[in-house]
């Protein structure tokens, strides 16, 4: 099989530019393969992060082609492959080498959020209700959503806005059957859901297939309204479990 | 030189659910504990984790209890396993998956409210907790949030190279901050392992990068004794196609539901081997199988064997193996619903490991304390799917609190002396004022080929000494790699380190294995091809004596009359 020409950018937070390498390539094969490959062969201190290459610990997020996607996840047949394939870290978070970027903040936003909080009685929980939480526990925080959300992207909004991973977190807790805490101040003015005005862009870039906004966002936007405009209904809510 | 310094009661390496569950543990004692990870957090092999978790919760099989997962997991090791482990993790287990879900987890459910449970090879009863094929992900999450609100300090993309003892005791540690290349001093009272596993030093696995023995090898050259290392578990099920994803996972769980492996020729071929277990029989039984199969030419296309679950209907395998069915189909284009997908062994768990005092989880050495599948007895010659995600949170409860209680009644913290601490910094950065073309990557693949072709599933004395012999040059080769470029983030350089482990746990692997002239569970001799009662009493226990690797044995810890006869009773 022919070579294919990557262009992978090489640089720290002093600036850089992108190399290309010629790189062989074989049948099924990913983008974080070619990388592999140019480490092991042309370029031994090329920083990338990556763990499991299976798409299941959302380490080896990149732009690959201008579009924001996980390495492991991106087969060369998928692309055009006559044309040099560009791989650029994240842009919406600081570089620290090459393909890594300094993804601190998340970790940051992460702790700021109530945690888990049992109630006293608790009921039996049916898979029903497993289900409707598992689509927001599946997320792998591979920051995909963060990196394409414009709020942080163009706006630099980090300080107001925590972004789609932490809706999806916040949605995570709230819809758990066994969760008890109040969390609609936080969500209305330190994690700035007012901010988002679902775009989608977050959905369309889940590798896990979340659907973000529909069945995270917006029911979390409904909950803050109800809250600060509706307190009956929301008093409703909490009592009788409809989460 | 002044280095970076922190001080803590407690310092836990590794942050899978082994030190994520020991961690919270020895920050409930109102200790200062801190927790290092070679990766960001939440990124630790466990989360890679799909089939469950076993527990004798006896939710769907009432006639379950700890005494039968406790056989069951005997059994499984051919009863060189610690039995006062086997014992605590029989008994516990249900009790850490019910206090996951206190912390948040939620699992399966039966139609009545309870934990689902599956069945998995080696196990009499459906004993398995999960969540579809994600089960590690579940605990990760919920450990890494209990955790974080525990108040324990992360230092995350942070290697560990160095361990310091005080004269017999630990007192510290050195590693190193990915992100700039610059060295952090731990002092400390207590130190638990929680590194993970080793399979990178094979070609063919289903580990991630990070699995490379540090824990093992760091323990090591502490002085501590390390057992079982012949039993390196090959996982009957890895992908084979395409060469990018070979030895990825295909979990146990496809046969947990029912999911048949078959030859060329259309054949059920466990029928050969294990008429009674059939898909569901130990691992070490299906991956020779296996590897039978493909020998004498009844294998896939593509090296493998078949293995298929098309006959259930498309939804059920979509609900309860989606992982597996997004695997399949990004990855290797093929739909797990319409067709069988190809399978062969691959590296996926070390037995062997840092000898521990089952309570406690202490080491040979004071202060070090091991837990999770760094630590050794638990499984014996052979792991049961599902006893590990089960054993990292038994035990990384009790040596976070083993830890604890040591620290505790420690009133100072012990020295870390300036020369010893000078000297490892020097050694991690020699490489840089090396010059020559011996290269980390080449002799990473070198060795990796040595250990699949050399140590692999079936054993030869004369294998054996090839691979150590070429394991030895390997070292030699490493400890004149030069590495050009900067500190910051450089992969090159980080592998020297982990070369280092990787050899000394190879070496370890094939020494034990080159001892033990038997086949029992994972170790199989193809030049001794049968169980040895003699054998069968003895642990293999390596350690470090003036520089070189010692091999010896010691005597399998008896057992009380009361579990011999629930053995007996339950042959
Ligand atoms: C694909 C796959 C599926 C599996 N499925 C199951 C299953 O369904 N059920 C089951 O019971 N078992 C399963 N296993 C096995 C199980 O997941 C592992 O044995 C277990 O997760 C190991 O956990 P641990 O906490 O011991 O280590 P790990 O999760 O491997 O974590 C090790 C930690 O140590 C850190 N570390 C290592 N070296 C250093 C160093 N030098 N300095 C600093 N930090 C360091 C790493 O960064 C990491 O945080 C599976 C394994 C694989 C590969
Ligand atoms: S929908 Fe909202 S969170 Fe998602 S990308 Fe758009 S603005 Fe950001
Ligand atoms: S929600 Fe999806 S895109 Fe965002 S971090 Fe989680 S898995 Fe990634
Ligand atoms: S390496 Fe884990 S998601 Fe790509």
């Amino acid at each position: 099989m022919p070579d294919v020409t990557f262009k992978v950018y090489r640089g720290d937070a002093k600036g850089g530019k992108a190399v290309e390498y010629a790189v062989p390539i074989s049948p099924g094969m990913v983008v974080l393969d070619a990388i592999h490959y140019i480490q092991g062969y042309l370029s031994p201190d090329l920083a990338v992060r990556w763990n499991c290459k299976a798409a299941k610990c959302g380490s080896c997020s990149a732009e690959v082609n201008g579009k924001p996607a996980l390495m492991c996840k991106s087969r060369l047949d998928s692309l055009p492959i006559d044309k040099p394939i560009t791989v650029y870290p994240m842009k919406t978070f600081p570089l620290i080498k090459d393909l890594v970027c300094d993804v601190s903040w998340n970790f940051e936003v992460n702790k700021k959020i109530p945690p888990y909080q049992p109630i006293e009685k608790k009921p039996k929980i049916f898979q029903d209700d497993v289900d409707r939480v598992q689509e927001f526990r599946k997320c792998i925080e591979c920051f995909l959503c963060q990196d394409v959300c414009h709020v942080l992207r163009e706006h630099e909004k980090k300080a107001e806005f925590v972004g789609p991973r932490f809706f999806v977190r916040l949605a995570g807790l709230e819809m758990h059957p066994n969760d008890g805490a109040d969390r609609s101040e936080f969500m209305k003015n330190t994690a700035g859901i007012g901010w988002c005005n679902i775009t989608k862009c977050c959905t369309e870039v889940c590798p896990e297939e979340i659907h973000i906004t529909d069945n995270a966002i917006i029911p979390l936007k409904e909950r803050v309204a109800d809250r600060f405009f509706d307190p009956v209904r929301w008093f409703f809510r909490k009592l009788f479990g409809t989460k | 030189m002044s280095y970076e310094t922190h001080e803590h009661d407690v310092l836990i390496i590794g942050a899978g659910g082994a030190g994520l569950r020991a961690a919270v543990e020895a920050a409930s004692n109102n200790l200062s504990v801190g927790v290092v990870s070679k990766s960001l957090l939440g990124k630790a092999h466990t989360v890679m984790a799909e089939g469950g978790i076993a527990a004798a919760m006896a939710n769907v099989d009432p006639k379950d209890s700890w005494q039968t997962h406790f056989c069951d997991t005997m059994k499984g090791g051919k009863f060189l396993n610690n039995w006062r482990m086997a014992q605590l993790h029989a008994q516990e287990a249900p009790d850490r998956i019910r206090e996951l879900e206190d912390w948040g987890a939620l699992f399966d459910r039966t139609p009545d409210g309870e934990i689902l449970q599956r069945a998995f090879g080696g196990h009499t009863y459906k004993r398995l907790c999960h969540v579809g094929d994600r089960t590690g992900l579940e605990m990760i999450r919920t450990l890494q949030d209990k955790g974080v609100h525990s108040g324990i300090d992360v230092y995350m993309e942070l290697t560990i190279f160095r361990l310091f003892k005080d004269g017999g005791k630990i007192a510290g540690a050195i590693g190193y901050w990915r992100k700039n290349g610059e060295f952090v001093v731990f002092k400390v009272k207590a130190i638990v392992l929680a590194t993970g596993g080793g399979g990178k030093a094979y070609q063919i696995t289903s580990n991630s990068w990070e699995c490379t023995g540090d824990g093992h090898s760091l323990a090591y050259e502490a002085g501590a004794e390390l057992i079982d290392m012949e039993f390196f578990q090959f996982h009957p099920t890895g992908m084979v196609w395409p060469p990018g994803v070979r030895g990825l996972l295909v979990t146990e769980g496809v046969r947990g539901e029912g999911g048949l492996l078959r030859n060329n020729k259309n054949e059920r071929f466990m029928q050969r081997y294990d008429p009674q277990r059939m898909e569901l029989s130990t691992r070490d039984m299906v991956s020779r199988s296996i590897y039978t199969e493909v020998k004498e030419g009844r294998g896939s296309p593509h090296g493998g064997v078949f293995l298929d679950i098309s006959h259930l209907p498309a939804e059920r395998v979509k609900k309860k193996l989606p992982s597996m069915y997004h695997q399949f189909k990004d990855l290797a284009d093929v739909d797990i619903t319409k067709e069988p997908m190809e399978v062969g062994p691959t590296a996926h768990y070390m037995m062997g490991g840092v000898r521990v005092d089952a309570d406690t989880g202490a080491s040979t050495i004071s202060g070090l304390f091991a837990c999770g599948e760094v630590s050794g007895g638990m499984h014996g010659a052979n792991r049961l799917g599902g006893n590990s995600l089960s054993d990292l949170v038994v035990f990384g409860r009790r040596a976070g609190a083993g830890a604890a209680e040591y620290a505790r009644k420690l009133a100072f913290f012990p020295t870390v002396d300036k020369n010893e601490l000078e000297k490892a910094a020097k050694d991690m950065e020699a490489p840089f004022q090396r010059s020559g073309d011996e290269d980390p990557y080449q002799i990473h693949r070198e060795l990796q080929e040595s250990m699949q072709g050399l140590v692999g599933i079936f054993r030869t004395e004369g294998d054996l000494k090839k691979g150590i012999s070429k394991i030895e040059e390997l070292k030699q080769r490493a400890a004149k790699v030069a590495i050009k470029g900067k500190r910051e983030y450089n992969p090159g350089w980080h592998l020297v380190g982990d070369l280092k482990s990787m050899l000394t746990v190879s070496e370890a692997v094939a020494k034990a294995a080159l001892a033990r002239k038997e086949s029992r569970g994972a170790h199989s001799r193809l030049d001794y091809p049968n169980l040895d009662e003699k054998f069968g009493k003895l642990n293999v226990v390596v350690s470090q004596k003036n520089g070189e690797m010692n091999i010896s044995t010691s005597p399998v810890p008896e057992m009380p009359e009361e579990l011999k006869n629930l053995l007996a009773e339950n042959k």
